[in-house]
């Protein structure tokens, strides 16, 4: 049987985190291709619905990318950003859907080592973790 | 401020006094008008709206039950100013749920006089018709219930009720109490200024103590928060997982009952019926064709775990929604589990204070490090 291949649903911040995956790219700094990578203009914009519809429709984890507090285009969209994620995590938790599923993390545009790592991680850690418990499930639901 | 005056009524006449006091508020200009529960020409009680002292006589503001949640009257009363000062009669969850509504600008308590009735729960109002049927009054629910028990004939007051842990309502102006009180007794307590001015108009002027009042919302509080507990444990232990809560919810045929009756579903057009949620035919084979199967309508554990993020942080715990239900889909555990685990998240406890700001509606640099663990 081939290895367990995680799919990880990321949203990324058009300003930082988008920018960073886009320097990563530029120089040549591999991270792993389990990230299908949604180009959105901010992180406070990721609406729980997004995440939601992710888990549901089989993806193994989220990822939020958003700039470093004080950092945000928008000003206080990324601190928007934590507050719904903590926020969403709790309702997730409940059914079995934790932390380490859905993660949001900060990486600044310039921090193409940092996407890079924080993707390994991910991968990883779901890797060890094993398909979302909602893999069985029906599309749509 | 609190200062109690006790007013005793005769067999079958409770309803009488109340309606003495409240006429009185008319009569002497206090307020323009009065949303109370009054009973109807046939038998039911439904919140009311009395301008005219005369028409206090239908009054039944402790009639177990409740058909619509009031804190969307007093939203659709008060939202856009009338220049008019109107009393209302609300249960402790419908004034929980309307200071969430005035926090979204969708209700306001600048001309409102807020005035709470002791709530020992309501019946779904099919069992209280029966009920009535077989000779329930108010007056032999509020007997039974002060005794220690609100189940009467076979049946019980609604799931919600039973872990209801506000029995007594914290913001109100003035307070219809009965919790503690003396068979034939009731005690109207002033609990504002605003209350104190109010009951002075009602011709009351006693300053009791509260009696055994004090004890006896203690014990009572104390019995529901256990009640509460376990059955949050019984939740979490049985509906732990996506798959669980599919099953809880596989009956849901997306008439979206539950969010219209729910008092804190707050947006003014629901996602679920936009354009967002009117897929294509192609979409739903695409579906089904993934896996050979697809259940119809879709959508509905998508819709219960949204309307989760929406309200989470505002569920007053009401069971509107399970009884708006026409599937007996079981939402009220699954709404107050999520309530419970958001709020305390935050910290924040729904219809506790005016001032607390609603947790998404704040942010702070310095915060809630713990969700990325990063530290620059
Ligand atoms: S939830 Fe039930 S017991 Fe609690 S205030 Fe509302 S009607 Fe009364
Ligand atoms: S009222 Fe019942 S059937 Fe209708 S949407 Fe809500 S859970 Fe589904
Ligand atoms: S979710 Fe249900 S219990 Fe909670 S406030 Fe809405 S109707 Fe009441």
């Amino acid at each position: 049987m081939s290895e367990f291949e995680p799919q990880i649903v990321a949203f990324f911040c058009n300003w930082c985190t988008f920018t960073a995956a886009d320097l990563a790219g530029t120089s040549r700094l591999a991270y792993p291709p389990n990230l299908k990578i949604v180009r959105v203009m901010c992180s406070g914009m990721v609406d729980p619905k997004y995440v939601i519809k992710a888990f549901l429709n089989g993806a193994d984890g989220v990822l939020i990318g958003g700039c470093w507090p004080g950092d945000c285009h928008y000003i206080n969209g990324n601190l928007k950003a934590r507050r719904r994620v903590a926020h969403l995590t709790e309702i997730l938790k409940q059914y079995g859907i934790g932390e380490d599923r859905f993660w949001l993390r900060w990486i600044a545009a310039s921090e193409g080592t940092m996407l890079q790592e924080v993707a390994r991680e991910m991968t990883e850690k779901i890797k060890a973790l094993g398909p979302s418990p909602i893999k069985t499930q029906q599309e749509a639901a | 401020m609190s200062n109690f005056t006790t007013v005793s009524y005769k067999k079958d006449e409770l309803n009488k006094e109340l309606a003495t006091l409240l006429s009185a508020l008319l009569e002497k200009k206090t307020v323009d008008g009065i949303m109370v529960p009054c009973r109807q020409p046939s038998g039911t009680v439904m919140q009311t709206l009395i301008t005219d002292p005369v028409q206090t006589a239908q009054v039944d503001p402790f009639a177990p039950v409740a058909p619509v949640s009031s804190a969307k009257l007093a939203s659709s009363l008060t939202a856009k100013p009338s220049g008019k000062k109107i009393a209302l009669v609300m249960r402790s969850c419908e004034i929980r749920a309307l200071i969430e509504l005035v926090k979204l600008n969708q209700a306001s308590l600048d001309n409102t006089l807020l005035i709470a009735q002791d709530c020992f729960g309501r019946y779904e109002n099919k069992d209280f018709y029966a009920l009535q049927e077989k000779g329930l009054t108010t007056e032999s629910f509020i007997q039974a219930a002060q005794g220690g028990t609100t189940a009467t004939d076979g049946l019980d007051v609604i799931e919600a009720c039973t872990v209801c842990e506000h029995p007594v309502a914290a913001n109100a102006d003035i307070r219809l109490c009965l919790i503690g009180a003396d068979a034939g007794t009731f005690s109207v307590e002033a609990a504002s200024e605003k209350g104190e001015q109010a009951i002075k108009d009602m011709g009351l002027s006693g300053s009791d103590n509260a009696g055994k009042r004090a004890d006896a919302v203690k014990t009572l509080v104390a019995a529901r928060q256990d009640a509460f507990t376990q059955k949050f444990n019984e939740y979490r232990e049985k509906i732990n997982s996506f798959q669980a809560l599919e099953e809880n919810m596989v009956k849901c045929v997306n008439c979206y009952n539950c969010r219209v009756a729910c008092p804190v579903c707050y947006c003014k057009e629901c996602v679920f019926v936009t354009d967002t949620f009117r897929h294509d035919g192609d979409q739903f084979l695409g579906w089904a064709q993934h896996k050979g199967t697809l259940k119809m309508p879709t959508d509905t554990v998508f819709y219960h775990l949204t309307r989760m993020t929406h309200i989470g942080n505002f569920c007053v715990g009401c069971g509107q929604c399970t009884s708006a239900c026409p599937n007996d889909v079981n939402l009220t555990m699954a709404f107050r589990a999520a309530a419970k685990v958001s709020q305390d998240r935050f910290g924040y406890e729904s219809g506790r204070s005016l001032d607390e700001a609603q947790p998404l509606t704040v942010f702070h640099d310095d915060e809630l490090v713990e969700v990325t663990g990063q530290v620059k």
